[in-house]
């Protein structure tokens, strides 16, 4: 992230543009794809001297700085304040932007020196994702995008190893989610693995019809015996399993490692999702037709080669392909608008130029200060539209640390998932963490690299890594 | 590949698909050419090449590369380099031919071809096979060829166990690995080997590791054909058992009156063996066995001189293996005393040779010993004896009702304390049970056919090792209950489970006296002279096929009228079986009727309504050996004298059935070809003995 001067600012030539697009993030960065493909002209700015924004990923001491930059929320914001009055004498209203970090609060804990010098070394070697832990469903939508954008030329991906549950009696149990998976699973009883089997292709069934209904409304409504009724669809997903006489801890299993629920869906209380009959089984039907989607990858996971952040860089790279102008390096100041609409036209850069579009995108890390008064404000506040949610509803709790050792031995690549009450009895939601290995390249051999995620009540989010 | 459905050919367009005729055309007549003139250049042998890749099921370019691979290995003056790149090239070929069809049945067999040569090395022949089998897990020719393989590296047991292990727990819809398991564990507990043994502990891991296959997916068939192997492992014995016998140890065989044989204590009589004076001996086995000779079935009597026996194998499709033996005791060449008993004693296997056909000894000697008591001489029959017309009509039977007239029933059964049976394990018993257990657990959970067939089996065997030590079929109400259930919601395999639930009834039906008695019936055709038979009557049960003989040696007198047999199997044990109805079957063809040919003392034979005639192809071959491969001879020119200037199929199935017969009534109406006046009469002159034809008196 070296800071260029100001005046080291490379020109941008044309400055009119169908769109233009601030942050690299995945987001925006499909976006830039999309408009790219079918023929916008597209500019695509990010401050950074890295694609990916908060997608990205980065190597150690990057990492660190990223966070330690970033860790005061509002930053840089007073610098830009005496720009905006400047070119007050166009056509246009410049308005400056405020950027503030989307980190509540981010905390570094050192280690030990001695394995600090190894990790130092090593820092190359790291590709931590700003954004993880995330992991891609093989059958999500996301993997339908990248085959369909093109993106996929740019991009690899490994399957997970494996995935487990941690189960209170200090056990990971594997999660039994395909046939044979169940077949080769050591800790459930026949019988409970002819109910969960007899689920699953209940629910296989289920979303077979259902979406063969979608398909042909008119023919007949589907006389068959295999589907749920809508009351069920509508009760909880968790009376829906009992009904099933599924045992709690299959129950466990489907709510939170493989329909991946983040609330505890048992107690009323605390949740603040309870997961209806009819999510759950589309969830579940997406991991099941996920497993054996990939012939590569077995399990329903994929995590990509060299980390996150080669998401939203294979979306850039196809929009550039496209035609589509990137610029890193190039802080946006501010915003342009027209005097007498009240539209917003265009924005300013850092270098002091103004580009021009009537389309334009911000990422998430940017608030528009109030209008400026003299502007229609009835108009400006209508052609904002917000992408993500700025009132923050639920916050995530994220970790990182670097282990010496594997979670479950011999399997450097996994998913554990952690339900509801499994670690401390008021622990209300779940919490996942991914293990990488160094056969991903993110992490340097013999390391692994975990990410713990989870929702949190009381929000704060904090990031750390330290070699145990 | 599987689960599949075969897509359309792509349209290929005329001129590329006629290019490509005309292209594999030209290569085949340039090969033919080169391989009649033996030419083996390079060129040619280039011509094979292009010819296998578009086309791997070309046998004649197969063999025509192995002619290559002789010749240039005579031309290459023994250099090993030289021979070694020669059959080098020959796997090359195969892998690209192979990359073209997987199942092509001439590339692997040339590849084995090569291996068998010895000059490749098999090092690189697994690391095909992993990618072969990943691509298709099932392909059997894959399997085939990994057991060669693997015979050929003298590669362990135990790593290819391991290997199936892996190959079913990535997905256990694999007959092929499910297969292989049961042919490697074979091996192991055959030879002993350590961690395979006892039978025991290594049977308990793999029900458990099916049961894992059965409980995911109990509509997957692979799974239940190993529990199949698994359960069959379980009980059976694998020495071969003597299970009965006739006469049954300790009875007496009284000669009286009317120079009938009757049993001591009842009323029973034997007039089938009144005209022959031959008593036979029966001996019946659990399984099919050979060796059975004087050398090893030692027969030692006090009526003097015993001549060397032959023993007969009872089998209509071998001679040399068979579960029931038989030999006959001629008495007419024999000066016997009056009212004196004589004591006759027959010795099994206490010499070795007697062994099944898996290659197990009999190992357990004994003795079965009876007593024949003279009460009246023998005179020779009188040659114009008529005797009477035997009726079928149910007037003219009468239950039996006082136990004490049917303790020849249950004598029969060869049980007299422990000596035959061996003593079945507890863990046998336990097993089954536990099984039994889990099953009704899974049909409870799911309903499920082959699960239901599976539960019925297990029952069955349970009731057979319990029956053992004397329990009786406890379960054969359920059992019944279990196939009646899957004739209703599996009618394909109709006629499968037609003869299982025959079998079963007839267990059921035969396991106790009294169950017995209630089909036993006295025959008042006779009964006023004292010499009547006791009628054993299985109507009306539906039955598809017999069973249980080894318990139904002594019938003299059968009625299995109306009932389903499509088959009499089995029935060619009944040595003494004298009447026989078999109304109202389902009997197809005459060769069906071939068990009968063995029944030297059948003199009445009730086939009326069948289906005899009505089938020109006889669609139950598969239980009964075709007329091509009957032992006997087939007499031309009998046949001929007797049949005239017509000769149809049915009258050679005809001819090889009866003429060895010697009836002396026969009833045959309801078959599509008694209306044919030819077959009757060639009938009548096959059977010179017969003096009733469909209840009229011959001239």
């Amino acid at each position: 992230m070296s800071a260029a001067e100001p005046s080291s600012y490379p020109p941008i030539d044309p400055v009119n543009f169908d769109l233009i697009i601030v942050g690299t993030g995945l987001p925006e960065s499909v976006i830039a794809a999309a408009a790219a493909a079918v023929g916008k002209t597209v500019l695509h700015l990010d401050p950074n001297s890295f694609y990916g924004s908060y997608f990205a990923s980065l190597s150690l001491d990057d990492f660190t700085s990223f966070l330690n930059s970033h860790s005061v929320p509002a930053s840089a914001a007073t610098a830009t304040t005496t720009l905006g009055n400047q070119h007050d004498d166009s056509n246009h209203v410049v308005i400056e932007l405020i950027q503030q970090s989307l980190y509540s609060d981010v905390e570094v804990v050192s280690c030990p020196s001695e394995k600090e010098n190894l990790l130092r070394e090593n820092s190359r070697k790291f590709n931590l994702d700003l954004g993880g832990p995330r992991t891609l469903f093989c059958a999500d939508k996301s993997v339908d995008l990248l085959l369909k954008s093109g993106a996929c030329q740019y991009i690899e991906f490994k399957g997970i190893d494996a995935s487990f549950v941690y189960e209170a009696n200090r056990k990971f149990v594997n999660v039994p989610d395909s046939r044979a998976a169940i077949f080769n699973d050591k800790s459930l009883t026949p019988i409970e693995k002819r109910r969960l089997m007899e689920f699953f292709k209940l629910i296989q069934q289920h979303s077979a019809a259902s979406s063969d209904n979608y398909n042909n409304r008119d023919a007949d409504d589907g006389v068959d015996g295999c589907n749920i009724s809508e009351e069920d669809l509508e009760s909880r997903f968790v009376f829906f399993m009992e009904k099933m006489r599924l045992p709690p801890k299959i129950k466990s299993i489907l709510t939170y490692a493989i329909a991946m629920a983040d609330y505890d869906q048992e107690n009323n209380e605390f949740c603040e999702d309870l997961l209806k009959t009819k999510d759950g089984i589309e969830r579940l039907a997406l991991y099941s037709s996920s497993v054996n989607r990939i012939p590569n990858a077995p399990g329903a996971l994929l995590y990509p080669i060299y980390g996150e952040g080669e998401l939203p860089q294979a979306f850039c790279r196809r929009a550039a392909v496209k035609g589509c102008i990137y610029v890193l390096r190039m802080p946006v100041i501010a915003l342009l608008m027209d005097k007498v609409t009240g539209h917003y036209k265009g924005i300013k850069v850092a270098s002091g130029q103004d580009l021009y579009s009537d389309q334009l995108i911000l990422d998430p890390s940017f608030t528009i200060p109030s209008p400026v008064p003299s502007s229609p404000r009835d108009y400006s506040m209508e052609r904002i539209h917000i992408l993500s949610q700025k009132e923050v509803k639920r916050m995530v709790a994220r970790g990182i640390c670097v282990t010496g050792s594997s979670i479950k031995k011999d399997v450097p690549t996994c998913l554990v998932v952690y339900p509801p009450r499994s670690l401390y009895p008021e622990q209300h939601t779940s919490v996942r963490a991914l293990q990488i290995g160094s056969n991903l390249a993110v992490c340097p051999p013999v390391l692994y690299y975990t990410f713990v995620r989870f929702v949190k009540m009381l929000m704060k989010e904090r990031s750390y890594y330290k070699l145990p | 590949m599987h689960g599949r459905p075969r897509k359309a050919l792509e349209p290929v367009d005329a001129a590329a698909q006629s290019a490509k005729t005309e292209k594999l055309r030209l290569l085949q007549s340039q090969f033919l050419a080169n391989h009649h003139n033996r030419i083996y250049s390079k060129e040619a042998l280039e011509i094979s090449v292009r010819l296998l890749e578009i086309n791997p099921e070309s046998y004649t370019a197969w063999n025509y590369r192995k002619l290559a691979v002789e010749h240039l290995v005579s031309q290459s003056e023994s250099n090993p380099d030289t021979i070694k790149s020669i059959f080098d090239e020959e796997l090359k070929v195969v892998e690209s031919a192979l990359r073209q069809n997987f199942k092509s049945y001439g590339a692997w067999h040339h590849r084995k071809w090569v291996l068998s040569k010895g000059y490749s090395s098999i090092d690189n022949e697994l690391r095909l096979l992993d990618r072969f089998q990943k691509a298709d897990p099932r392909n059997f020719h894959a399997w085939n060829y990994r057991r060669f393989v693997c015979a050929l590296m003298k590669r362990s047991d135990e790593d290819e166990l391991n290997y199936t292990e892996k190959m079913i727990g990535t997905n256990f819809s694999n007959y092929s690995a499910w297969h292989n398991r049961s042919v490697l564990l074979s091996n192991l507990m055959k030879r002993e080997v350590e961690g395979h043994f006892p039978k025991e502990k290594v049977l308990e891991e793999e029900y458990n590791l099916v049961q894992n296959a059965l409980f995911t997916d109990p509509d997957d068939q692979s799974g239940w054909f190993y529990h199949l192997w698994l359960i069959d492992q379980t009980v059976k014995s694998d020495a071969p058992v003597l299970v009965s016998s006739w006469p049954f140890p300790g009875s007496h065989i009284t000669l009286k009156g009317n120079k009938c044989l009757h049993d001591h204590g009842s009323s029973i009589s034997y007039p089938s063996l009144l005209d022959t004076g031959i008593i036979p001996l029966i001996l019946c086995f659990n399984q099919a066995v050979e060796g059975i000779e004087s050398s090893t079935v030692a027969v030692k009597s006090e009526l003097g001189i015993v001549e060397d026996l032959i023993w007969k194998s009872l089998s209509t499709n071998s001679l040399n293996t068979a579960q029931v033996w038989v030999t006959y005791l001629n008495l007419r060449n024999l000066k016997l005393q009056m009212s004196r008993s004589y004591l006759i004693e027959i010795s099994i296997g206490h010499s070795e040779g007697i062994m099944s056909s898996s290659g197990y000894h009999y190992s357990r000697p004994s003795e079965i010993s009876f007593k024949l008591f003279v009460e009246t001489a023998f005179t020779e029959p009188a040659e114009d004896q008529v005797g009477k017309m035997i009726s079928w009509e149910n007037d003219n039977f009468q239950k039996i009702e006082h136990f004490q007239e049917a303790d020849f029933i249950m004598s029969d059964r060869i049980i007299t304390g422990n000596d035959y049976i061996p003593a079945i394990s507890n863990w046998c018993a336990e097993t089954i049970g536990n099984e039994i257990n889990s099953f009704r657990v899974l049909l409870s959970e799911s309903d499920c056919k082959i699960g239901k067939l599976t539960l019925a089996r297990l029952l069955t065997a349970y009731d057979s090792i319990s029956s053992a030590h004397d329990k009786g079929m406890v379960h054969s109400e359920e059992i019944l209950e279990l196939y009646a259930d899957l004739l209703k919601f599996d009618p394909t395999h109709s006629s499968y489970y037609k003869d299982e639930r025959s079998l079963v009834l007839l267990r059921q039906i035969t396991s106790t006296r009294e169950s017995l008695l209630q089909y036993c019936h006295h025959d008042r055709n006779s009964i006023e002279t004292n010499d009547g038979y006791v009628c054993l009557r299985l109507q009306n049960l539906s039955l598809s096929r017999m069973g249980s003989i080894e318990s139904l040696l002594w019938v003299q007198m059968l009625d299995l009228g109306h009932n389903e047999l499509k088959s009499i199997e089995g029935l060619e044990a009944m040595q003494l079986l004298a009447c026989l109805n078999l109304g109202h079957n389902k009997i197809g063809t005459f060769t069906a009727l071939g068990p009968l040919r063995l029944l030297k003392s059948l003199k009445v034979l009730n086939i009326t309504h069948n289906e005899i005639g009505s089938r020109s192809v006889d669609t139950t071959r598969y239980l009964c050996s075709s007329p091509l491969s009957h032992t006997e001879e087939f007499d031309c020119d009998l046949f001929e004298s007797l049949s005239g200037d017509v000769s149809a199929p049915s009258m050679w199935e005809a001819f090889l059935v009866f003429k060895s017969l010697n009836l002396k009534q026969l009833d045959i109406t309801g078959n599509a070809f008694a209306g044919d006046n030819k077959i009757r009469s060639f009938l009548v002159k096959l059977l010179p003995t017969l003096k009733w034809l469909d209840g009229e008196a011959l001239p």
